[in-house]
């Protein structure tokens, strides 16, 4: 601390040394701002969100990537191993295997984005039904309790079973399968947010229940909802590979990762790589939204984040 | 105490009524004429009344509801369209493969992930953590049936240690039988593995930091005993839930393990009727699955006051 710092009138005696404060010894710390400071102090944000955000461009452009039409049959050109014409080869029907992978992610991506915000947006509405009418609670989480009883997959392939395979109806199966959890999620958080003192305050004053509910509650529920909702796209990406894989899920003639995969099967032994780039792709992808859920978690409760 | 298990086992009678109207209304909620739908494209106007007939779609809901929840408690869950046999029948026919692959997934997956999360929390922060977290992150993230490809490739097709598809029945050999299963359990495992050794080191690491660890440390404790008689056996319900839960996990992928590894159990079974739509095998599958997760539940709840005998009720 210089002199020129002190308070005016006050000189110091002639011999005096004075101490420097902790404040010139240690290094300035700038804390990073803006939105590169926020990604370089939550790196796995960073990467799940950058590998995701290169799978949109992927899907968005696959036109453009130097694909052909994934759709084209050349049965003059069935089973081509990986080369220069066919980057990742060719399937059972000469279709180029590149281009329907990178037509695949097109599925993948409207699936699990649909499923994570329908899924969020209907549990939300039962989760805060729920949390305010006793009696809806009691009958909405009977019901709920028998659907989270059948695992998720199952409960999809049997609506699948019942409709004609199409990419809308899949969201839909998924999106019912996932509904409990978002509904059990947010009816949680809502009971225990009922209890704060400041909710209370606002029911003691005479706020309307409305008006608590979208002041008080609302915007607390968002935070852990939207952790949730990109572990649910995770898990939606996967259950329609899954389905699509065993047959029940998106129609054979759209090239999705599971679609590739099934048609794949049965040469898997002899010509794997018909398999194996849609799995890497497929993998990526969960990964980055995965990654990216985990950042976003660990970003919202640090707290949590040193325990799991 | 045996007020509790009595109201415990009563509670799931409710859970499961609504299972049996779920799976039940499902045919009704779809869109479209459920007998049209599973005839499927090519049928006939006949093959349309024989399925409409089969499912008694003439009567009303509630009559139809009742009757059919009636035959399901006597054991009876309908007939199959395609094959005209009852299901149970084809269930039990199908049963021991599934059954063996859940067993084995089970028991291997909780040997490799529980000490897995110990470690992990026991050295907290280090490369061993960082590489369990590692895998946690990548168990969730890789779907199972590419961990069945990738497993039987390498042990399979190229090291030729293993056999690369199909199932032999226990009763033709120990060996044979747990050769045919250790790659699809690793590969149904995976996801299991990865959410047990999450949930153990998170348990694990509040265990650790509490007061009686110190106190133990401080008597001089072996790190050892500190860790597999102190810490775990207190950190043993929320495990023990997790794996309850997971089994959840099991079930989905039992359908696509199965398919990957040909194993001739009720996930191949579920896909061959999805294809046929032979929508009374998907109900009774779906049912009985239901059925398990929910019992196996119920069992672990039970079983809390055996690993915490703080918990009484």
């Amino acid at each position: 601390m210089s002199a020129t710092s002190l308070p005016p009138g006050v000189t110091i005696p002639p011999g005096l040394a004075i101490a420097k404060l902790p404040g010139d010894i240690l290094p300035e710390v700038k804390p990073k701002r803006g939105a590169i400071g926020f990604l370089r102090r939550h790196p796995t944000m960073a990467i799940g969100g950058g590998l995701l955000l290169v799978m949109v461009l992927v899907a968005v452009f696959a036109p453009f990537l130097w694909t052909k039409d994934p759709t084209a049959l050349a049965p003059a050109l069935r089973t081509r191993e990986p080369s220069a014409d066919f980057w990742f080869g060719t399937d059972m029907l000469g279709r180029d295997v590149y281009s329907r992978v990178l037509y695949g992610a097109r599925v993948s991506l409207i699936v699990g984005f649909s499923v994570a915000i329908l899924a969020s947006i209907a549990g939300l509405v039962i989760g805060l039904v729920s949390g305010f009418n006793r009696l809806a609670d009691s009958i909405i989480m009977r019901v709920m309790d028998g659907m989270m009883s059948i695992p998720p997959i199952l409960l999809a392939i049997a609506l699948m079973a019942l409709t004609r395979g199409s990419v809308r109806n899949v969201i839909i199966a998924i999106t019912i399968a996932e509904i409990p959890r978002v509904s059990r999620l947010v009816r949680g958080v809502v009971l225990s947010l009922r209890e704060q003192p400041y909710v209370e305050a606002a029911v003691a004053s005479g706020t309307r229940t409305w008006k608590i509910i979208f002041k008080h509650i609302l915007p607390n529920t968002l935070a852990p909802l939207t952790v949730q909702a990109t572990y649910i796209c995770a898990a939606a990406m996967i259950t329609e590979a899954i389905l699509s894989f065993i047959g029940a899920g998106t129609p054979p003639i759209i090239p999705s990762w599971g679609n590739i995969m099934a048609e794949g099967r049965a040469l898997w032994q002899v010509k794997p790589y018909i398999v194996f780039f849609p799995a890497v792709f497929l993998s990526i992808t969960v990964l980055a939204v995965n990654l990216l859920g985990d950042g976003l978690r660990d970003a919202i409760d640090p707290r949590l984040a040193k325990r799991i | 105490m045996w007020a509790y298990i009595v109201r415990r086992v009563l509670a799931t009678i409710p859970v499961m009524a609504v299972v049996a109207l779920f799976v039940f209304s499902l045919l009704y909620i779809a869109p479209g004429d459920p007998a049209a739908v599973i005839a499927g494209d090519q049928a006939t106007p006949e093959d349309v009344e024989r399925i409409r007939a089969s499912l008694g779609l003439d009567r009303p809901y509630l009559v139809r509801f009742a009757d059919w929840l009636w035959d399901i408690l006597n054991g009876d869950l309908g007939t199959s369209i395609f094959t005209n046999l009852p299901v149970s029948t084809m269930i039990a026919q199908r049963i021991e493969p599934t059954l063996s692959l859940m067993v084995v997934t089970i028991l291997l997956a909780v040997s490799i992930a529980v000490p897995m999360g110990v470690v992990a929390a026991w050295k907290q922060g280090t490369m061993a953590d960082r590489a369990v977290m590692g895998f946690a992150v990548l168990g969730f993230s890789v779907p199972v049936f590419v961990v069945g490809y990738v497993l039987a490739y390498v042990f399979a097709l190229e090291l030729d240690w293993l056999p690369v598809q199909g199932y032999t029945p226990i009763s033709q050999g120990f060996l044979p039988w747990i050769e045919n299963l250790i790659l699809p359990a690793i590969a149904l495992g995976t996801v299991y593995i990865a959410l047990i050794a999450r949930i153990t080191r998170a348990t694990m690491l509040e265990v650790l930091s509490q007061d009686y660890i110190r106190t133990a440390r401080a008597k001089g404790v072996g790190q050892r005993a500190i860790l597999f008689l102190h810490a775990l056996k207190n950190a043993a319900v929320p495990i023990v839930t997790v794996i309850g839960i997971g089994i959840a996990l099991l079930i989905g992928g039992a359908v696509v393990t199965e398919s990957v590894f040909a194993i001739p159990g009720l996930g191949r079974l579920t896909v061959d009727a999805i294809l046929r739509r032979d929508y009374p095998v998907i109900q009774g599958v779906v049912l009985l699955f239901s059925f398990v997760y929910v019992l196996v539940n119920l069992v672990i709840d039970l079983l809390y006051t055996l690993f915490d005998p703080r918990i009484r009720y």
